[in-house]
């Protein structure tokens, strides 16, 4: 059934991806480009990472993992095999879902702070993995040797004007995947699980199975955001695997807004434009970002776009607030 | 009919309940009695699936439904209310009634069509309105007055259509005057709905009036079970119980 809400993102989809269609003509740069490619990813796992922590109140400190386990399933099945792109990108689900079905099974009967380290702790060990396991991965060195057979109905994934095409169609279509598993029953559970797990489970929800299923799609999603990420390193390395990278999606969870749909989108601009800005004018990232992120967490309470949402005076969609 | 039998529940040194057999008939009007720590809770966590009794047996209309987990227990017909008013604060009250029918219908799990589906809507404004809850169907429950909040809990479980329903301390935390109002409401649920409606009071004056039939517990036995007028004049009640202060003080 197609709800009126729907309808209104699809519009609002094919928009954005004009607009990013239009942008090259009218300011040809290659780093806005690199720019947008890059939050594309980052906003993917980001957003999926909200559906956990925002929607469901499953906080999550090792979703990267899925996410890095996204680019490098998919540079492997492009190196190693000879599947073409779209087979390797439906594999690469695939091989994350069934991963975050074990993950998941083990992880969420976990209650809140236990959940977390657990979940990190899983990342850790499936980074560690990655690093020894050589022979496949290439260890700290990462995956060299590119991705091969790039080419799909004729577009030239390898062209980063195309890639940067991509990227946006790919970003519009995995948000709206997402704002309609939220606007559905199913999300409907989410946030019933999040306010009250005891409620939910008396009024016939079997909550495990909800967090499960959650835990699994979300996986998914940041896979997707992976297999960009792959696309535009050409490989795969470690650091998209290990724990700090899980940390900059809840950053930019923080940043944009736990309570509202695009605030992680938001809060991942705002992200990826500091780390540009900020590396180039000090060394201090770190120290940049901290100060940064404290600002929002003990001066504003919230994330920007919950904030301006509040300030005219509608509730959160996803709101903890 | 709603029965248990020779229900025992320990918390590590603490006996919760021991050996308790008792049986509601279905249509009836039940209170449940008995001090503080009493494990009046604790007999409605059992009945409801909440948790597991050591040893003993939930029998609902002939089935035994002994150690169900929620879920199931929910689907046979049993629903509930708490002590400390239970619902989903981010929601509206509709949202919070619309969340329940739809969990109830088996869409819980619904990823394909959007919230609600066909005539959830107009059944929660049907629930609100039974609890004359109409009025702030679009108010945030978080929102609500305690009072409110403590419809909105029972709400929530008429949402279900349940044959039976267990209401924990209905008028918990409120006033004289809104306690009366509270528990007239119960009472025309009861009537209207034809439900086993079995409730905690502490409000002895509450109670007499309203129950066909009442049920004490102390230190997680059953200390006496009849009419009204049989309680009363019961010297192991008025003993351990009438006989002490009365206690209106919710816990
Ligand atoms: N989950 C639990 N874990 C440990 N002890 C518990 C648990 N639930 C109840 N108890 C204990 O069991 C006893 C009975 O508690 P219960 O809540 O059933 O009493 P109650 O009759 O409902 O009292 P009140 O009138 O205060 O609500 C108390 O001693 C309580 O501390
Ligand atoms: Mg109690």
């Amino acid at each position: 059934m197609l709800r009126p809400s729907l309808a209104r993102d699809i519009v609002l989809g094919i928009l954005v991806i004009a607009i990013l269609a239009l942008i090259p003509a009218l300011v040809p740069s290659k780093a806005f480009q690199d720019f947008v490619i890059r939050v594309a990813a980052m906003a993917l796992f980001a957003t999926s990472l909200n559906l956990l922590v925002g929607y469901t109140g499953l906080t999550s400190f090792g979703h990267g993992m899925f996410y890095g386990l996204g680019t490098y399933s998919f540079a492997l099945l492009m190196q190693k095999t000879s599947l073409s792109l779209p087979m390797a990108f439906l594999l690469t689900l695939l091989i994350t879902a069934a991963t975050a079905t074990v993950v998941g099974a083990i992880c969420i009967r976990l209650r809140l702070i236990y959940f977390a380290f657990v979940t990190l702790a899983m990342q850790m060990l499936l980074h560690s993995i990655i690093i020894s396991w050589v022979g496949l991965t290439g260890g700290d060195q990462g995956l060299q040797g590119g991705i091969p057979r790039r080419v799909v109905a004729g577009f030239d994934l390898g062209n980063q004007h195309t890639l940067y095409l991509a990227s946006g169609v790919v970003l519009v279509i995995g948000l709206i995947a997402m704002r309609h598993v939220v606007a559905s029953t199913f999300g409907t559970s989410l946030r019933m699980i999040r306010d009250n797990e005891a409620r939910a489970a008396f009024l016939g929800i079997v909550v495990w199975r909800v967090k499960l299923a959650v835990f699994v799609l979300s996986a998914m999603f940041a896979a997707v955001g992976g297999v960009v990420t792959s696309l535009f390193v050409s490989g795969a390395y470690p650091e998209l695997i290990n724990w700090p990278i899980s940390g900059d999606a809840i950053f930019a969870i923080v940043l944009g807004g736990i309570g509202s749909f695009l605030g992680p989108l938001v809060g991942t601009i705002m992200l990826t434009v500091l780390n540009d800005v900020v590396t180039r004018t000090t060394e201090y990232y770190g120290l940049a970002l901290g100060i940064i992120i404290l600002v929002f967490a003990l001066g504003l309470r919230r994330g920007v776009v919950d904030f301006v949402t509040e300030r005219l005076g509608f509730r959160p969609s996803g709101g903890v607030s | 009919m709603l029965e248990v039998q020779s229900l025992t529940k320990r918390f590590g040194g603490v006996a919760a309940m021991t050996d308790v057999s008792l049986s509601f008939e279905s249509g009836s009007l039940t209170a449940i009695i008995g001090p503080n720590g009493a494990g009046k809770s604790t007999f409605f966590n059992l009945m409801s699936g909440a948790i597991v009794p050591d040893s003993g047996q939930v029998v609902f209309n002939g089935e035994n439904i002994t150690g169900l987990n929620r879920a199931a227990i929910v689907r046979r017909g049993i629903g509930r209310a708490f002590q400390v008013a239970s619902f989903f604060p981010s929601m509206t009250v509709a949202e919070n009634l619309m969340a329940a029918i739809a969990a109830h219908r088996g869409q819980w799990g619904d990823l394909a069509h959007s919230f609600p589906r066909q005539g959830v809507r107009t059944r929660a404004l049907e629930v609100a309105d039974l609890l004359g809850l109409a009025d702030e169907s679009d108010t945030l429950s978080a929102k609500l007055s305690h009072g409110d909040q403590k419809l909105l809990d029972i709400a929530l479980a008429l949402a279900l259509d349940p044959t039976a329903l267990l209401l924990d301390e209905p008028t918990a935390g409120m006033g004289p005057e809104e306690r009366w109002q509270m528990i007239e409401k119960v009472q025309r649920l009861w009537a209207q709905q034809r439900l086993t409606l079995v409730f905690i009071e502490h409000d002895m004056d509450i109670v007499f009036s309203i129950a066909s039939s009442i049920r004490v517990l102390c230190y997680g036995r059953v200390l006496a079970q009849g009419t009204p007028d049989e309680i009363r004049a019961n010297p192991a009640v008025i003993e351990a119980y009438l006989g002490t202060p009365e206690t209106d003080e919710p816990a």
